[in-house]
């Protein structure tokens, strides 16, 4: 028997068992249009990349660190010092979130933009927006775990934001903290988040965004005749193309991470004053920002309140967008999306640099 | 001669083929060879990313063991040397004993049995006598034994030289 052969014959034993041709036959038939706004379709899967860089620099990350208060600090300077290579797994992890959150960005505003959130495509939309949520909320609770001055401090920050909430602002913030403040308990609380219950979310969500997208198929921007877009065979044309993506995805993460290694600042100390230049990760800037120019009392209203109260209704919003997009008559409101899509990515954008230079 | 020219295109046409799977094998080659390449890359850091560094703890030569007054005679405790336990047997009145406390069969923690004035290893059921010796059991090599000084009140262990 030839080596063909016996291969052939090995991939039809593992068929017959695990049914690996109905995936085929599905990943056969999955296309990607091709047309001017191709480029956008790589976002997602970038960010996928990212994702996966995250769980297994994570995963290494977990073997060294210690999520208390006494030895948390200690065991990251440890893995940056001590261990071979800990300064870039925990740099990679760093650099990768970071982007990670800006690439899903990104691609959340081509959607925007290419319309591609529009009928029947709601739920890939809403499972995208938790996407975004959910690495937010990894992004928050990984910046309190090298527990050190500027995340000890923003914690403070960002729980105090959240306790400004409305009825259950207080008991959410007891929640988060796992008490009256900031502390061990705290610690534990976002490592517990950190490690199992988002990742299991991101896991779940991932899956079901994926789902939607292989029974959907790839959206074309409405300006376009589908019928004449041409399109090109996901497997293999399109992945490997999106392969080369990463590869160049990688390059630059590796980059990053050899050139500007992920700092580590000083240790936590809850009975120093908070260091100047106390801020969150970028991508809770603008709305950092926002706050501040918020006078503290606004008519009868609490500053920090109307502030949230205003964040609130825009997410209600935006979450929702693909329902009140479409005119009655169907007909889709596309400058009116378009334009505020600008409007929020300007304002980010703006607000962003604003709170990172003054 | 047309039956020759078409030979002659025919020889063409396959020194043409044998060059492009030449070339084909190659392509393959430098790109089989550059994800080898870069997958050697991902796995080396975090190979040796996996290995723990070693134990950042000085060795230990002497340690205080406690106070004389704290065991009486015909007794034993585990006492922490370095980062590994010792066990302190007071034997009568004036004699003391200190060894290793790691079993040398498989690491577990001896102790001390008065009743039969032996050191004990309840993993296996190892018994070592007063010097380290293994008396019974799977045990194979004694006890290391360490120096015990009694320096006024404090007992003192340290590591024979």
């Amino acid at each position: 028997m030839s080596a063909a052969e016996l291969r052939a014959r090995a991939a039809g034993w593992i068929d017959d068992r695990l049914g690996f041709g109905a995936v085929r036959e599905l990943m056969s038939h999955k296309v990607v249009p091709v047309h001017a706004a191709t480029p956008w379709y790589y976002f997602g899967g970038i960010t996928l990349f990212l994702f996966a860089i995250q769980i297994i620099t994570g995963i290494l990350l977990m073997l060294y660190y210690r999520p208390t208060v006494a030895e948390a600090f200690d065991s990251v300077q440890f893995i940056m010092t001590r261990v071979e290579f800990g300064w870039l797994i925990r740099s990679i992890h760093s650099w990768s979130a970071n982007l990670m959150i800006f690439v899903a960005f990104v691609h959340m505003f081509s959607v925007v933009f290419t319309h591609a959130y529009r009928a029947p495509r709601e739920l890939t939309w809403l499972s995208g927006i938790a996407l975004l949520g959910v690495m937010l909320a990894f992004g928050f609770s990984g910046y309190l775990l090298p527990w050190n001055q500027i995340s000890y401090f923003a914690t403070k920050v960002g729980t105090d934001v959240a306790a400004t909430t409305p009825a259950i602002g207080e008991a959410l913030a007891r929640f988060l903290r796992g008490g009256e403040d900031v502390g061990g308990a705290t610690l534990t609380r976002f490592f517990a988040f950190h490690v199992i219950v988002l990742p299991l979310a991101a896991m779940l969500l991932v899956g079901l965004h994926l789902l939607l997208i292989q029974k959907t198929g790839m959206s074309t921007p409405p300006w376009m005749d589908r019928s004449r877009v041409r399109t090109m065979k996901f497997f293999p044309n399109f992945f490997l193309r999106e392969l080369m993506v990463w590869y160049g995805a990688l390059a630059v993460l590796g980059a990053l991470a050899a050139i500007f290694p992920w700092e580590l600042g000083e240790k936590a100390d809850p009975f120093t004053s908070a260091p100047a230049g106390i801020r969150p990760e970028w991508y809770f800037l603008a709305q950092f920002y926002t706050l501040k120019l918020i006078p503290s009392h606004v008519w009868f209203l609490e500053g920090e309140m109307v502030g949230l109260l205003f964040f609130g209704i825009a997410a209600v919003v935006w979450v929702a967008l693909p329902f009140w997009a479409s005119n009655p008559d169907g007909s889709l409101r596309s400058r009116l999306v378009t334009g505020l899509g600008i409007f929020l990515a300007a304002y980010l954008a703006v607000f962003t640099v604003l709170g990172y230079v003054k | 001669m047309p039956v020759q020219e078409s030979s002659k295109q025919s020889t063409q046409r396959t020194d043409g083929a044998r060059a492009d799977r030449k070339r084909r094998s190659l392509v393959s080659w430098l790109l089989g060879g550059g994800v080898a390449a870069s997958l050697a890359s991902f796995f080396y850091p975090v190979v040796r990313f996996l290995n723990p560094p070693a134990a950042s703890e000085a060795s230990v030569n002497e340690v205080a063991a406690g106070r004389v007054q704290d065991l009486k005679p015909n007794s034993g405790k585990v006492v922490k040397f370095g980062n590994k336990p010792a066990l302190l047997v007071r034997v009568s009145e004036t004699e003391w004993k200190a060894f290793s406390a790691v079993c040398t069969h498989l690491n577990c923690t001896v102790q001390y049995q008065d009743g039969r004035q032996q050191i004990w290893c309840a993993c296996h059921n190892g018994f070592y006598d007063l010097n380290g010796a293994v008396v019974s059991g799977p045990p194979p090599r004694p006890l290391e034994e360490f120096a015990v000084h009694v320096r006024g009140d404090d007992v003192v262990i340290s590591r024979r030289a």
